[in-house]
């Protein structure tokens, strides 16, 4: 695929930190990602997930740690390491007095190998867009522009920062064949979303960053601890709700329907990724809450 | 698909620079040509503002007529103000307003995760200013011409001072509006930051109130900034030599008009040099 040592992971990360002033906003993170994979950044605002994702794309500086993005520090990448990424920022934006199909043939010429404009704008649903200004879409066919601007050159790794915002369902899944079409030819795929939902469809991995620490990190499927997936039994009796985690719900409902019959709200739940999720950022932020109880709360970037 | 060819790094180059460089001087223009709101506060205004003076003084007669000899009439004598006064909006106001736009509105952000040459990018600016401002001239002195009989000068000579001003003013006016996009802190107070002031500094060097009616003091201040040697120089193009008796020095001063405008350019290149960012400190 390129140049440097394909063996290498795509991503390299060591101890990453950064701070503003006494704030600090990763705090210590590792991980790896490697080539072809779709890796998932889960956490709520304030976490350090953009600005984790802006110094990988060379936007940020940092204040310690290792970083490796392609083979090489962001800090001192050039021209060649940027025309080999995609990266589609959070906040949108473009002046807008240029036609989607002008945009895109301008952006694609940036770039040494870039997609077919065309095939993009198909890609990405706007065909019939093509020759409409930017600033005449919809905030969600905007987003799709922007989506479209982060491919056309044709990316070994691409970023993604809250894609599907604005987007109708059906966008959404269009979206999401994209990615994985993308993802089947080889792309390297950075994913930061609030719809778990997406990261479950899209990731082979997902890491949870809460207050700037990387809380968790696996395979979609098994994130969280073993017992936050435990099935929960839940009915209502004359004593009110019930809950329990059972790892054989079956017979645990059989032996509920058994003992009292028929029971009102009666439903077993597999916990999502959702819920294992909420989960753990609470816990994160009581853990956090009780070791520093008088921390300033200047959020410094979303 | 999913074999790439190795990139040469060499195609990263000097000459891909340049031909990035051409591709955005186009794309710039076309957009510019697309913004109404551009195309008359910074295109057009000073067309209006020629037309306006030239029929509503006409009335008052020739300037600087002796015995009733001599003089030019009021278009020709707006002329060289107004082509200043062009050069200096298509130059500092207009790449002052549009790239603190586009650093509020993200434009810039996404740039810089392109591998678009910094070098390039300004070259499109620069480029896009020297187009819009040629053909703001050539309506400038079409109008002047066609519709109120301006006579243009003959001699090659002063048609050299002309390219030479105005390259050296072009040049400045493009800097200094890169330079000054760093002022607004926001897209939406880029126009009220920025155009206020050059307001002013038309009127008071020369461009629509002549000169020599300022006081001392007023002119002694105008003369720190380049427009009123801009003006001054446009004027030894545009008006007859005996015009010059009429300048602060009795002179066009041509040699200061130099000076002045140099280092300008000088002290907005340093600017530029250390202030500009696409976000952050970038190659």
């Amino acid at each position: 695929m390129s140049t440097d040592d394909t063996s290498d992971p795509a991503v390299r990360v060591r101890d990453l930190r950064k701070d503003y002033g006494h704030f600090h906003a990763v705090d210590g993170i590792s991980f790896d990602i490697e080539r072809g994979e779709t890796f998932a950044l889960l956490g709520p605002n304030g976490a350090g997930k953009s600005t984790t994702v802006e110094i990988l794309e060379g936007y940020r500086e940092r204040t310690s740690g290792e970083v490796s993005v392609l083979g090489q520090d962001p800090r001192h990448a050039g021209l060649a390491w940027k025309a080999r990424l995609g990266i589609v920022l959070q906040q949108t934006g473009e002046s807008g007095n240029v036609s989607v199909r002008e945009q895109l043939a301008h952006f694609a010429s940036l770039y040494p190998n870039p997609r077919d404009v065309d095939e993009v704008i198909a890609a990405v649903g706007l065909e019939e867009k093509a020759k409409t200004r930017i600033k005449s879409l919809s905030g969600g066919q905007r987003r799709r522009v922007d989506v479209a601007l982060g491919i056309v050159g044709r990316p070994e790794l691409l970023f993604l920062d809250e894609p599907t915002t604005g987007f109708d369902p059906e966008a959404r899944r269009q979206f999401w064949e994209l990615i994985r079409s993308l993802s089947r030819e080889g792309t390297t795929i950075v994913l930061t979303t609030h719809y778990l939902d997406e990261a479950a469809q899209l990731s082979d991995r997902a890491a949870v960053i809460a207050g700037g620490r990387l809380i968790e990190m696996g395979p979609v499927h098994e994130l969280g601890p073993a017992e936050a997936r435990i099935p929960i039994v839940r009915w209502r009796d004359a004593s009110g709700l019930h809950e329990e985690r059972t790892e054989t719900p079956a017979a645990r409902v059989a032996a509920l329907v058994a003992a009292h019959g028929e029971l009102p709200e009666l439903e077993v739940i597999r916990p999502g990724l959702e819920d294992i999720y909420l989960d753990l950022v609470a816990t994160a932020e009581a853990e956090t809450r009780a070791q520093t109880p008088t921390q300033e709360q200047t959020r410094v970037d979303a | 698909m999913t074999t790439t060819p190795t990139r040469p790094t060499a195609s990263f180059g000097p000459l891909r620079t340049l031909r990035l460089g051409l591709a955005r001087a186009v794309y710039e223009t076309t957009i510019y040509f697309r913004a109404g709101d551009t195309i008359f506060f910074t295109f057009l205004f000073p067309v209006v503002l020629l037309g306006i003076f030239s029929v509503a003084f006409q009335g008052l007669g020739n300037v600087g007529e002796v015995n009733g000899q001599g003089g030019v009439s009021q278009a020709a004598f707006y002329l060289p103000g107004m082509i200043a006064a062009g050069i200096l909006l298509s130059g500092v106001q207009n790449l002052g307003i549009d790239i603190a736009v586009e650093r509020s509105d993200g434009t810039l952000k996404r740039l810089a995760g392109t591998p678009l040459p910094v070098v390039s990018y300004f070259m499109g600016k620069i480029g896009q200013v020297l187009v819009t401002s040629l053909a703001q001239i050539a309506i400038l002195i079409l109008l002047a011409r066609v519709a109120f009989g301006v006579e243009l000068p003959t001699e090659p000579a002063k048609w050299l001072t002309f390219a030479w001003v105005y390259l050296l003013s072009i040049s400045t006016a493009a800097v200094l509006g890169i330079a000054i996009s760093q002022l607004p802190k926001s897209g939406k107070s880029a126009s009220p930051v920025i155009i206020p002031p050059l307001l002013v500094l038309q009127f008071i060097s020369g461009v629509y109130i002549s000169f020599s009616l300022l006081p001392d003091w007023l002119q002694a201040i105008s003369s720190v900034f380049p427009l009123k040697w801009i003006a001054q120089g446009m004027r030894s193009v545009f008006l007859p030599d005996d015009f010059a008796a009429a300048e602060v020095g009795g002179s066009w001063d041509l040699p200061g008009v130099a000076i002045v405008l140099g280092i300008w350019l000088v002290v907005g290149l340093v600017v530029c040099r250390i202030g500009f960012r696409w976000i952050r400190k970038d190659s």
